[in-house]
């Protein structure tokens, strides 16, 4: 990968980690309500694999989903209206924090029932491919979704009928605050299963950028060229606990210090820096994409609230919630 | 004399209208395309449209009604068919977390114009696992429309709205009608959600029914009528959207109601139909509203012991004539 585009991933990812240091922050000083399932540590997966798709292609994340919104093309500003229950928000704050979702780039929602989205993507493959539109569709998942039943159910019916899908895991090594070792009889936890349905599997660095943007490029290639699904596994960290109430007090000692040198940021400045772009260009994306985290909030901080009528509208498809005559 | 058709082959011929019209309709379930579905509800379907809109899929209830799902959110319209209605509860998260949620909770920004069919009630000797009248669960969940016809007619119009509608539909075919023969549908036919029919005028009391306990209510309206009692019999068509304003209007003219659901008691969908009464028409009431529901018991086996619990004949005609003289 050139300079210039690991730059422009690198600016992604750096934006993503100051707003989720922002909802944090913002949690802490009572603007966030309910909580919040932060992604700082697995940005690359999400910029990586956003590098690889067409911008009509469809993804569909989980409740630790900011990262994937944002990598897909919602704002920040409008990211952070939703978590503070702005009437800007990217939902109009009937959504929150769980359940981002920008349509409108492909970004077909934040599932918070965990595995309910690996079946919806491979349905979003077979339409795209009933419609001979070459679109795949993209689950993203962390590892305690293989676990559960639609996981299975998804990765079967998609290698029987080769649907244009991928299944990226966002293994974090925690399953909420249990290890996920300790509760799954795989080391890893989707690479080691995709064979029991005849997929590829690929297990990869999921802190490099470059390196998760080549793993999705090769997939995105055989479901296009009508190969069918690839499961990728990326070995990845949460920086924060698994929600905002969750202070990480089971993680091993050193843990969060080692993984935090191979922080996707770190890693993407390190690939720059030998590739020769100059420490000035660094620092100047580096300001900019803080600048941009600011202006965000600022914004998000100066919206308006939700209007209260907006908790009527929207259940059906003419935009009302009537139910009876 | 018009043609009749049987209720079960209305189900294969208004899916073949609908598909016929618009080639972004495609039906997935398991036994659906060559076998023609265990209920033979799907007959010729596969030999008509092909394998890859009528798809044969393994036995994975979350992965038909999520696969669906993910396929009306980009421009297909999917009819997912449930074998048995109580194998909804293998894939009731999709029923009450996921589809009728996701247009809301994204203010808009995603519509799910989807059909979840599925063969529902009793009567057949199925035991417990495959008797059950679920239309309550659905009930349960803001989002959801629901259709339950008692008539091939019906079938065709109902379901022809149903694909149509930009909203999620669940469509409940009662296994115990599948035999039944009615007059056909003439082309074209469309029944609107939500719409509720008047199977027999009447009077005197006023019958509210579903599906299969419409000709229970009809059988025992004409026994009633002998005895110069004269009830009238409402066919609901729909749960939701439920269409009050024909069941007010009645018991304004009746003053008299009995809901008759297979359903349990215990919540079952005649408590909101009554609690509407209640608040709306009270004025119009001349006796208590009477539910005829099944018992708050799992269904049992024999035919014996499944007549004690869901609603026979001679429960609303007794029910009636008690009603009668109040």
């Amino acid at each position: 990968m050139k300079a210039d585009e690991l730059l422009g991933l690198y600016e992604q990812m750096a934006v993503i980690r100051g707003t989720e240091q922002a909802a944090h922050d913002l949690f802490l000083a009572g603007l966030v309500k309910g909580t919040t399932h932060l992604a700082a540590g697995h940005e690359a997966v999400a910029v990586g694999a956003s590098a690889a798709l067409r911008p009509d292609d469809y993804v569909f994340a989980t409740y630790r989903g900011h990262h994937h919104a944002m990598a897909r093309g919602a704002s920040p500003e409008e990211c952070l209206a939703e978590l503070m229950s702005k009437a800007t928000g990217v939902c109009k704050a009937k959504g929150g924090s769980m359940h981002l979702t920008k349509a409108s780039a492909g970004m077909l929602g934040s599932y918070a029932i965990v595995g309910a989205h690996l079946p919806m993507a491979a349905g979003a493959a077979w339409s795209a491919r009933l419609r001979g539109t070459g679109q795949v569709a993209v689950a993203f998942f962390g590892d305690g979704a293989t676990n559960i039943g639609a996981f299975h159910e998804a990765l079967n019916l998609a290698s029987v009928w080769a649907l244009p899908v991928l299944f990226i895991c966002e293994n974090n090594l925690y399953m909420e605050y249990t290890p996920i070792g300790s509760v799954t009889a795989a080391d890893h936890p989707a690479a080691d299963r995709a064979a029991s349905y005849q997929l590829p599997a690929e297990l990869i660095d999921g802190n490099d950028v470059v390196i998760v943007a080549a793993a999705v490029a090769r997939a995105v290639h055989r479901a296009r060229s009508g190969d069918g699904p690839t499961v990728i596994e990326a070995q990845t960290y949460r920086h924060f606990g698994h929600s905002r109430t969750d202070p990480a007090a089971y993680r091993p000692e050193g843990e969060l210090e080692e993984w935090l040198g191979h922080d996707p940021l770190e890693v993407a400045r390190r690939r720059l820096r030998d590739l020769g772009l100059p420490e000035s260009e660094l620092t100047a994306v580096t300001e900019r994409a803080a600048r941009t985290v600011a202006d965000a909030v600022a914004a998000a901080k100066a919206a308006p609230g939700a209007d209260p009528a907006e908790a009527f509208t929207d259940v059906w498809a003419d935009g009302g919630f009537q139910w009876r005559t | 004399m018009a043609d009749l058709i049987t209720y079960r082959d209305a189900v294969a011929e208004g899916l073949a209208r609908e598909m016929r019209r618009d080639p972004s309709v495609v039906c997935l379930g398991e036994d659906i395309g060559k076998a023609g579905g265990v209920f033979k509800t799907t007959v010729g379907l596969f030999a008509e449209f092909g394998p890859e809109r009528v798809r044969d899929t393994p036995i994975s209830e979350q992965a038909i009604v999520g696969m669906a799902m993910g396929a009306a959110m980009t421009g297909v319209r999917p009819v997912a068919e449930i074998m048995f209605s109580d194998f909804l509860a293998c894939c009731w998260d999709y029923l009450a977390n996921e589809i009728p949620k996701m247009r809301y909770m994204t203010g808009g920004q995603v519509t799910v114009p989807l059909v979840v069919r599925t063969a529902n009630g009793g009567g057949l000797g199925f035991g417990a696992q495959h008797s059950q009248a679920v239309e309550n669960w659905a009930l349960t969940v803001p989002g959801l429309k629901i259709v339950a016809p008692s008539n091939p007619a019906d079938v065709i119009g109902l379901l022809a709205s149903a694909v149509r509608s930009d909203d999620p539909v669940v469509f409940f075919e009662h296994k115990g009608l599948f035999a039944s023969r009615g007059e056909t549908a003439p082309p074209d036919h469309v029944v609107p959600l939500g719409q509720a029919a008047i199977a027999r005028p009447g009077t005197d009391v006023t019958v509210v029914a579903l599906a299969a306990t419409v000709p229970i209510a009809l059988s025992a309206a004409a026994e009633l009528a002998a005895s110069g009692t004269e009830v009238e019999v409402i066919d609901l068509r729909c749960l939701v959207p439920l269409d009050m304003a024909t069941v007010l209007a009645s018991v304004r003219k009746t003053s008299r109601l009995l809901i008759v659901e297979e359903n349990p008691y215990q919540g079952g969908w005649g408590g909101t139909v009554a609690s509407i009464v209640a608040d709306e028409g009270f004025e119009f009431l001349d006796a208590p509203v009477r539910r005829v529901a099944a018992a708050c018991v799992p269904l049992p086996f024999a035919d014996a012991l499944e007549d004690e619990v869901i609603p026979t004949v001679s429960k609303v005609t007794t029910a009636l004539r008690a009603l009668a003289d109040y």
